[in-house]
């Protein structure tokens, strides 16, 4: 279905707002995206911070902030999970990342439909400023958990923050849904049926694969999710009863009979287990693509590869009972549930080998974006691993809603998942300004937030094995907890340095966006397409000509070949798959 | 840099498992029939992944080490494209490792939760709402009197939090109390409900979880084998006062048990 | 570390230095425009394909809507008072007249629809001969089926909310039950997809007011027709699922 005619190209466009506020190019798009979730990321890690605070000295008094109370830490965690996976995990690497460089990279001149591609980032903005907004609404912002299980969620007297703070929750997150899918729709297309001459699915980047297969995953899940939201719009303000049985809250009868609570978990985990894949899997691509240039190597067992990824999606929409084993949900379900989601361990542990495969024999450059890729798979590793535990109903029994579960997610989603991101902007952000990051800080950046998330989030772990709870906001009312409080100190001080050191990221990307030195077209002497177009790309990415392929995306230290590495347009003649 | 990185991702590695390996903080006293067998699996699966951990973690560490470029005198790279007979090995190894786990512990899974109580069990209601768990004993009759929702008044603790409707004859002898108390080495039946969100009962010490969830009665099971008192916390986020939603299961001897309930029964006259 | 080589920009043979040639001339696939047009037939089809993939997650969407109500459907709820399980499924007395003949309308207007379209593929086919100066193909007035069809759905809608009426004076309105809030729920979230549906309609009638180009216009009815049709199938469905899980 590669086709050699560019499809009707809007000419560039002029004047400032066409240009960069309501741009139909997609490489402007990508760094609105970007910019988006780096607000975003901003906004999370601040509301993570008084989290910790607040744990370790319940009763501080902050400057501007006041005292926490325990709605307020329960308000900042929920709002602290949504926007991070929405906003942070599903934006950066797809919207962000995937925008940029998945038309580059099949020698595309933009996506199939490039106004909606403009939509749909104006409206996941949309859908970050009503979020934002319910932090500001009479009640504030919601208290019920990223997850948000009914009927805590659908009963506003449930809780502070539960009125209109929830409400504005549920349509913020209604709107993600339809930009998601707005996105989802033109990656396919755009991967179906945009690739250039010689770009055979097979020749694809793996970070292509990965945006691709992600787009399927949001394709189908976000659907879901908008019918779980819809129900609780209809539960919460028409009085339906979908997901509320008769229920007494603080004595007083509400008015739902017959809704079943578990209704929603169904609904939102089978979205929820596939959107935590379409937040690793971009990051994946992003890390098959640079350990392979950054090793002078192709990827080992690029098709495996592919499989993989192929597998970790499919597989990803039969597990979505495996957070709900403790729920009250059948345990012969639970049983298939968990059987299923031993399974999807084994295309990840391939993926993995294939990386330590990749490094064998390798001759490995250690610039900053490799270091996160490195940094990438001992993070996945580590955070995959707990998974075996969960995945097993009876070890699910002491594990469940502990902080065990709080370490595993957070070394996979957050942490892996945003070093993926940090090394696409290492490594791409020459391409993108012309210019390159300051190696010196990109390094302290890395070996600091290496470390000091391994320090927060490992002992989690512990904690969780102690049976700590999660989503409590104060450790002074359950006895065994006491002697838990010194870990948790020790995270909350790690989390200091770590979040500190960001801002030595942030620096280095606002002024090596001005002053950093200036970027040849291919830095890193990487072989795929869009190092073969000038830095940063033209408006139709390849300045009037049509890219033919020739050659996989990884080869490098081809034998035989001239330089260590053939670029995907260079000559069939030279040697290579 | 090479070496920085083999010994940061080391240390981290080594580091970590120490402190599993020493069980610096760790399960609390497992005291349930349930315990053995569960913890059993937990020591199974985490040697496995606590191999696969070190080993994948050190490999990492060792080749970016091995493998750095030190110019002219790097070896050359072995262009490859990869080894479908190791792809297809360690496929076939890691998908025996991780369903062999899980089939090990089906058993100990259907054991807990595929029968239902025994028939010599003792029942006991367990009810949580914000932010406190009653627990009702159904006294003489063995049977749960009704409950009624409208006679739901947490103000007044116990029957009435409960919304006991004491005109009912079969309500007469349920003993509704604040701390669970039960008879060592007796199963107890429990029927979990839930007055207004979703909670989950969840005692470390008896490796015993379940959600209470509003609109269903869940049966479950479990045994206490020793006498002590074991904390109870709240583990499925149930609003603002779920950090302080706790509570005690006292385990007592038998004989202490039956007058104890004896007591109760005879208050109510 | 030292720094990297600089790219060589010399290797690659071949015009322009980048290793790639000039684009072929438009083959295959279109409709014959030659090298100076917009490749309609390719838009076409990128536009057919856009479409499949967006009725993904709304067939999605329905799924799950289904999926809730079959089990809720079968699921007892538990009495608070006793304990036990109980069966509260109430049946939804239908306005079945009125909801038929709403159907027969959504119906005939997917006639209407795919006579619209085939109305302006010819047209579109017709184009370049039409540009010959002096070439005349006569049928300048043509039967407003586009129109026809929006009449038509806008029809349906006022139909559907008459349904919804009528419901209310049965008695059963959006929180009466839980099968009631699955019938308005189903019936509601069709009609809003319909709803887009008229206004890409509209949209079609709008520009060729404008007089738009033929062959971009029947891109837009094209889709816009695939669509429709997929909303008379829809509702087919539901119709039947309210029908026979009752």
């Amino acid at each position: 279905m590669a086709t050699t005619a560019p499809i009707h190209a809007h000419a560039a466009p002029q004047g400032f707002i066409r240009k960069y506020i309501f741009s139909l190019d997609h490489k402007i798009i990508g760094i609105q995206y970007y910019f988006l979730a780096l607000t975003s990321v901003f906004v999370g890690m601040f509301l993570s911070l008084l989290m910790r605070i607040h744990l370790i000295w319940p009763a501080a008094n902050l400057p501007l902030i006041g005292e926490i109370k325990p709605e307020t830490y329960l308000s900042l965690l929920t709002m602290h999970g949504t926007i991070m996976v929405f906003f942070v995990l599903t934006t950066a690497p797809q919207g962000g990342f995937g925008n940029y460089f998945l038309p580059i990279q099949i020698g595309a001149p933009d996506m199939a439909f490039p106004v909606l591609n403009m939509l749909s980032f104006w409206t996941t903005f949309l859908g970050f400023v009503v979020i934002i907004a319910a932090f500001f609404v009479s009640g504030g912002a919601p208290l019920h958990g990223w997850t948000g299980y009914t009927p805590l969620s659908a009963l506003p007297s449930a809780g502070p923050g539960e009125q209109l703070g929830a409400d504005l929750w549920v349509i913020s997150i209604a709107i993600f849904c339809l930009a998601s899918l707005m996105g989802a729709l033109n990656f396919i297309t755009t991967t179906l049926d945009l690739r250039a001459k010689g770009m055979t699915l097979m020749r694809m980047p793996l970070t292509v694969w990965s945006w691709f297969i992600t787009a399927i995953l949001g394709l189908l899940a976000f659907g879901v999710l908008l019918s779980a939201g819809i129900l609780l719009l209809l539960d919460r303000n028409l009085g339906t009863s979908f997901y509320v049985p008769l229920v007494v809250v603080n004595g007083q009868i509400m008015g739902h009979k017959g809704g079943s609570p578990l209704l929603w978990q169904h609904l939102f985990w089978f979205f929820g287990h596939p959107e935590v894949y379409i937040a690793i899997l971009p990051g994946m691509g992003v890390a098959s693509q640079i350990l392979s240039t950054f090793a002078r190597k192709p990827i080992f067992g690029y098709k495996a590869m592919v499989y993989a990824i192929m597998a970790i999606g499919l597989l990803g929409f039969m597990v979505w009972g495996h957070h709900m084993f403790m729920s009250g949900m059948s345990p012969y379900s639970a049983f298939a549930f968990s059987l299923m989601t031993m399974s999807i361990g084994v295309p990840s542990a391939i993926k993995t080998f294939n990386w330590l495969g990749t490094l064998y024999k390798a001759r490995i450059r250690f610039y900053t974006p490799m270091l996160f890729a490195i940094g990438f798979v001992s993070l996945f590793v580590s955070g995959g691993l707990s998974g075996p535990f969960l995945a097993q109903p009876v070890l699910d029994i002491p594990l469940h809603d502990t902080y065990f579960v709080v370490g595993h997610f957070h070394l996979i989603m957050g942490v892996a998942a945003i070093f993926g991101i940090f090394a696409a902007t290492y490594y791409w952000f020459p391409k993108m300004f012309g210019r390159m990051m300051h190696e010196g800080m990109g390094k302290l950046h890395f070996w600091i937030t290496l470390v000091g998330t391994y320090a927060i989030f490992m002992p989690m772990h512990y904690l969780g094995l102690a049976g700590h709870p999660r989503r409590y906001s104060q450790l002074t009312e359950v006895g065994y907890l006491h002697n838990l409080i010194p870990l948790q100190t020790f995270m909350t001080y790690a989390a200091f340095v770590t979040i500190a050191v960001q801002f030595v990221f942030l620096f280095n990307l606002f002024w090596s966006m001005f002053k950093g030195p200036k970027a040849s077209d291919n830095p890193w002497e990487s072989t795929t397409l869009e190092w073969t177009t000038a830095t940063p790309p033209p408006h139709d990415n390849f300045g009037g000509h049509t890219p033919v392929v020739n050659h996989g995306p990884y080869e490098y230290s081809v034998p035989g070949a001239p330089r260590d590495f053939v670029m995907q347009t260079d000559p069939a003649t030279t040697r290579a798959h | 840099m090479g070496l920085a990185l083999l010994a940061v991702i080391w240390l981290i590695t080594l580091a970590s498992t120490y402190f599993f390996i020493a069980k610096t903080w760790w399960f609390p006293a497992g005291l349930s029939t349930a315990a053995a067998g569960i913890d059993h699996q937990f020591t199974v699966t985490f040697i496995a992944m606590g191999v696969v951990f070190v080993a994948a973690q050190l490999a990492l560490g060792y080749l970016v080490w091995k493998y750095r470029d030190r110019g002219a005198a790097s070896s050359p790279v072995e262009y490859s494209h990869g080894n479908i007979k190791l792809e297809v090995l360690w496929t076939t190894l890691t998908a025996i490792l991780f369903v062999g786990l899980n089939l090990m512990g089906s058993p100990i899974w259907a054991a807990e939760r595929f029968r239902p109580a025994k028939a010599d069990a003792l029942p006991v209601e367990v009810t949580g709402m914000q932010f406190a768990w009653y627990f009702r004993y159904p006294g003489a009759d063995g049977k749960y009197g009704r409950t009624d929702p409208k006679l739901m008044d947490p103000s007044s603790g116990n029957e009435a939090a409960i919304g006991l409707d004491t005109a009912d004859p079969a309500a007469k002898d349920d003993v509704v109390t604040g701390t669970m108390l039960i008879p060592e080495n007796r199963e107890v039946d429990l029927t979990l409900r839930a007055v207004d969100v979703i909670h989950s009962f969840f005692v470390p010490n008896m490796r015993f979880k379940q959600d209470a969830v509003p609109g269903l009665a869940i049966h479950m099971h479990f045994t206490p084998t020793q006498i002590g008192d074991y904390e109870i916390a709240c583990a499925e986020l149930c609003g603002l006062g779920h950090y302080k939603m706790h509570g005690m299961v006292k385990v007592v001897s038998q004989a202490d048990f039956d007058k104890w309930l004896a007591e109760r029964e005879a208050a109510k006259q | 570390m030292s720094t990297l080589s600089p790219t060589i920009t010399d290797f690659n043979t071949g015009q322009g230095g980048r290793g790639s040639r000039p684009p072929t001339s438009f083959g295959g696939g279109d409709d014959g425009q030659g090298s100076t047009g917009p490749n309609y037939g390719e838009r076409l089809r990128r536009a057919r394909l856009g479409l499949a993939v967006a009725i993904t997650p709304i067939v999605m969407l329905f799924v799950s809507f289904t999926s809730a109500y079959i089990v809720r459907k079968g699921l007892p709820t538990l009495d608070e008072t006793t304990g036990n399980y109980v069966r509260d499924w109430l049946s939804v007395n239908m306005p079945w007249t009125l909801l038929l003949v709403n159907t027969v309308i959504l119906l005939f207007s997917s006639v209407t629809m795919e006579l619209a379209r085939r109305q302006i593929t010819r047209q579109a086919a017709l184009a370049p001969v039409r540009s010959i100066p002096g070439v005349s193909v006569g049928e300048e007035r043509s039967f407003p089926w586009l129109n026809l069809t929006t009449v038509l759905g806008l029809t349906f809608l006022v139909g559907q909310w008459l349904a919804w009426k009528e419901l209310e004076n049965r008695g059963f309105y959006v929180a009466t039950s839980t099968s009631s809030s699955f019938v308005y729920l189903l019936t509601g979230m069709h009609a809003i997809h319909l709803i887009g549906g008229i206004v890409a309609l509209m949209y079609a009638a709008i520009i060729s007011w404008l007089h738009r180009p033929v062959e971009a216009r029947r891109i837009v009815v094209d889709v816009s027709a695939w669509y429709w049709h997929f909303m008379a199938i829809l509702w087919i469905y539901i119709f039947a699922l309210l029908g026979f899980a009752r």
